[in-house]
């Protein structure tokens, strides 16, 4: 089986198209959705859309930070442009979109496998794995071996070792990495509707469970379109500013 | 009892494999001569099975698992074959092409050998060794244990479990208290933890060299860090020392593999194995003549540089290579055509500003003398010393030095399938070739560049100097 990983789409239609038709080619049997489909962009009705159909169909969906501030709240910790992009957002979500939101699980666990949008340690307080200890508290919080998660925005893993600590690797885009079966692996799927690694091209990654290798892909989509929108709809002009350099 | 954990008896089976025989006990792996469960297998197979359980090595499984990821990664004549690989019990077992040509550790018993043997057997490992690099993997634990040979003489490089692969996250601990690697043979900048130089793997073609030349080994075979690290400061005893008939193109070569900073070593495992193959044109410094260490001052120059930053290294395997390719260009001196020449160079003078470890060997081909006439030796050199005037006078212009340009003439008439030989067999990455002209005798012999495009296994690029049209 061949799961394509989607994170970070945030209201991006046309980096979700794009992903999706990359994944398809490729062959991918199932999706799973890794958290913030709303927030930044201009498009969240028909990202959900599209989301909410495919998890009709049997992909997997987790919920994010950002999919959570549009269900209410006042986001005192949120930096004040992503919290204007939330307020533009609820204003746009209707009564199913909301109840589809709040349907989504914070966490999915299947088989030795965890799905996630930020840490497996406390989903709930979304804790960006930004490093090694990071990553070791994920790896402690949960039995899996393999851990994919989002919300970091760029493409990553990290491994354990026989001492302890975990090590990151920066995957090559269209490299399928073998996931040893004598380590446990983090995968951080890198971000669909707002890559901040310099690259706008929009990334997902690619799990091949029975190969047992992980592939990230970098795919270029049209940037300047849902830039575009972005202005056009109101929404803070340093959104659209970030998609074009990628940052 | 788990799989690793003590000794397989003939019958046992594993995965889809009979054991039939222990072949070797070695301090990491056991290695079984096994035969397929069912049916025949196409060659002979050897099933590996890391050593675990108490008192086990800790890298062991790590050696495991990395020699699992990067087999299942190569392919070509250089690499045994991976069959199937798979664990019992989470004890884990691979089974591949068993290499039965001889092994490189038993002709070294024999060592010293004869010069020329010692360049032909080093060249036939560099050969392997470059076509790893050019899948991106450098080897990192080359020793004549790890060489085994076809019956056809084709070096097969085994044991990957310190490999590292450009691509794939680097599984090789670091925190043990040894440096990952062998201590007779790990490169300076392996001392100080960089494995990602694919020069690395020339030191240590450098000190089998040096063993096969004189049965000795150039560092000994230290067991510590610190007694390792000597080698940084401490220049090796020149291998004239211990063999007095030792050509000085070859103490040229060896020495030059162990120099301590990459950069100072051949660029490519091509380039060494060329080298090893055109003795008169190896470029003779100041290391073919030296007959000692280098005094202390030397010594301490180098010591005190230990301390401070580690050797520029290579960020790749695959970043090396590219810096360095070896360009074949096709001479053809019945060609009059100045602008073809001058346009030619310019191609090669952008190439050389843009890959600063760029080789050129200037290919040209003579038609062989007459059959059965008496004075055709003399008539043979004659004509092939008037080649080697002739390319010499048309590298001229390009300035460069002796080390980065090679010359060769191949007595054929056939340009096209000489120049296509040469290139297969020295690596080349790139041919440059002038586009055909316009004389009667062209139309004759057919379109040299158009053949080579087709046939040759590298990027080619045809010259045509501008103002000039196709016929």
């Amino acid at each position: 089986m061949r799961t394509a990983l989607l994170a970070d789409i945030h209201s991006n239609l046309e980096a979700l198209e794009a992903c999706l038709a990359h994944a398809r080619r490729e062959g991918v049997d199932r999706f799973a959705f890794l958290g913030d489909l709303l927030g930044y962009g201009a498009d969240p009705g028909a990202c959900l859309e599209i989301v909410a159909g495919l998890v009709q169909e049997g992909a997997l969906a987790v919920r994010g930070n950002h999919d959570e501030a549009c269900l209410g709240g006042v986001l005192p910790e949120m930096h004040f442009i992503a919290r204007d992009a939330i307020y533009w957002t609820r204003e746009r979500l209707g009564e199913a979109e909301r109840a589809f939101i709040a349907g989504l699980p914070l966490t999915v666990g299947e088989a030795d496998r965890l799905y996630a949008h930020a840490s497996a340690e406390r989903p709930q307080d979304w804790i960006y794995v930004v490093g090694t200890e990071e990553a070791a508290r994920a790896f402690a919080a949960t039995p899996a071996r393999l851990v994919f998660v989002g919300h970091v925005h760029h493409p990553l893993l990290y491994f354990t070792t026989p001492a302890g600590t975990p090590r990151l690797f920066e995957p090559m885009p269209g490299v399928p990495l073998p996931l040893s079966d004598f380590r446990r692996w983090l995968v951080i799927a890198g971000a669909v509707g707002q890559p901040r690694d310099g690259n706008p091209a929009a990334c997902y990654a690619l799990h091949d469970h029975d190969a047992g290798t992980l592939t990230h892909f970098r795919v270029p989509y049209d940037v300047d379109q849902a830039a575009r929108k972005i202005l056009d709809a109101g929404l803070p002009e340093k959104l659209a500013w970030r998609l074009i350099v990628g940052e | 009892m788990m799989l690793g954990e003590g000794m397989l008896e003939a019958g046992t089976a594993v995965g889809g494999f009979r054991v039939r025989s222990l072949l070797h006990e070695g301090g990491m792996a056991l290695l079984y001569d096994v035969e397929p469960a069912a049916g025949a297998a196409p060659f002979p197979l050897i099933l590996k099975v890391p050593r675990l359980g108490f008192g086990s090595h800790p890298g062991c499984l790590v050696g495991f698992e990395v020699e699992q990821m990067i087999l299942a990664r190569l392919v070509g004549p250089h690499a045994p074959r991976l069959v199937a690989s798979g664990d019992e019990d989470g004890a884990p077992w691979l089974v591949m092409e068993r290499i039965d040509g001889g092994r490189l550790a038993d002709v070294a018993a024999h060592a010293p050998l004869a010069p020329g043997e010692v360049a032909r057997l080093t060249g036939t490992v560099a050969a392997a060794v470059h076509d790893l690099h050019r899948q991106n993997v450098i080897h990192l634990d080359l020793k004549p244990e790890n060489v085994l040979f076809r019956a056809d003489g084709t070096a097969v490089l085994v044991d990957y479990g310190l490999a590292r692969h450009g691509e794939l996250p680097d599984l090789v601990e670091e925190e043990f208290d040894l440096p990952a690697g062998t201590g007779a043979a790990i490169s300076p900048e392996q001392l100080a933890g960089i494995r990602s130089d694919p020069r690395s793997d020339l030191f240590a073609l450098g000190v089998i060299a040096y063993r096969l030349a004189t049965g000795r080994l150039p560092f000994g075979a230290p067991t510590t860090r610190g007694a390792m690290r000597r080698r940084l400061w401490l220049d090796p005893l020149p291998p004239r020392a211990h063999a007095q008939g030792l050509p000085p193109w070859l103490q040229e070569i060896i020495l030059r593999c162990l120099e301590v900073r990459p950069e100072a070593r051949h660029a490519t495992a091509a380039q060494l194995a060329h080298d090893l193959a055109h003795p008169q044109q190896v470029p003779l410094t100041e290391r073919a003549a030296r007959l000692r260490r280098r005094g202390p001052l030397v010594a301490l120059r180098r010591w005190l540089r230990a301390f401070g930053a580690p050797p520029a290294a290579a960020p790749s395997p695959a970043r090396q290579l590219s810096r360095a390719p070896h360009v074949l260009v096709a001479v053809d001196l019945a060609d009059r055509r100045e602008a073809l020449a001058e346009a030619m160079r310019a191609a090669l003078r952008r190439a050389l500003a843009a890959e600063p470890g760029l080789r050129v060997t200037l290919v040209a081909a003579c038609p062989p003398p007459p059959f059965g006439e008496e004075t055709a030796p003399e008539l043979a050199h004659g004509q092939q010393t008037a080649a080697l005037i002739a390319l010499r006078h048309w590298a001229h212009p390009l300035g460069l030095p002796a080390e980065k340009l090679r010359i060769h003439v191949a007595e054929s008439t056939d340009p096209a399938g000489a120049l296509l030989d040469y290139a297969a067999a020295h690596h080349a990455d790139r041919i440059i070739v002038g586009a055909r002209g316009h004389s009667a005798l062209r139309r004759y012999l057919g379109s040299v560049s158009a053949r080579v495009v087709a046939e040759a296994a590298c990027s080619v690029t045809v010259v045509r100097p501008a103002g000039e049209r196709p016929d």
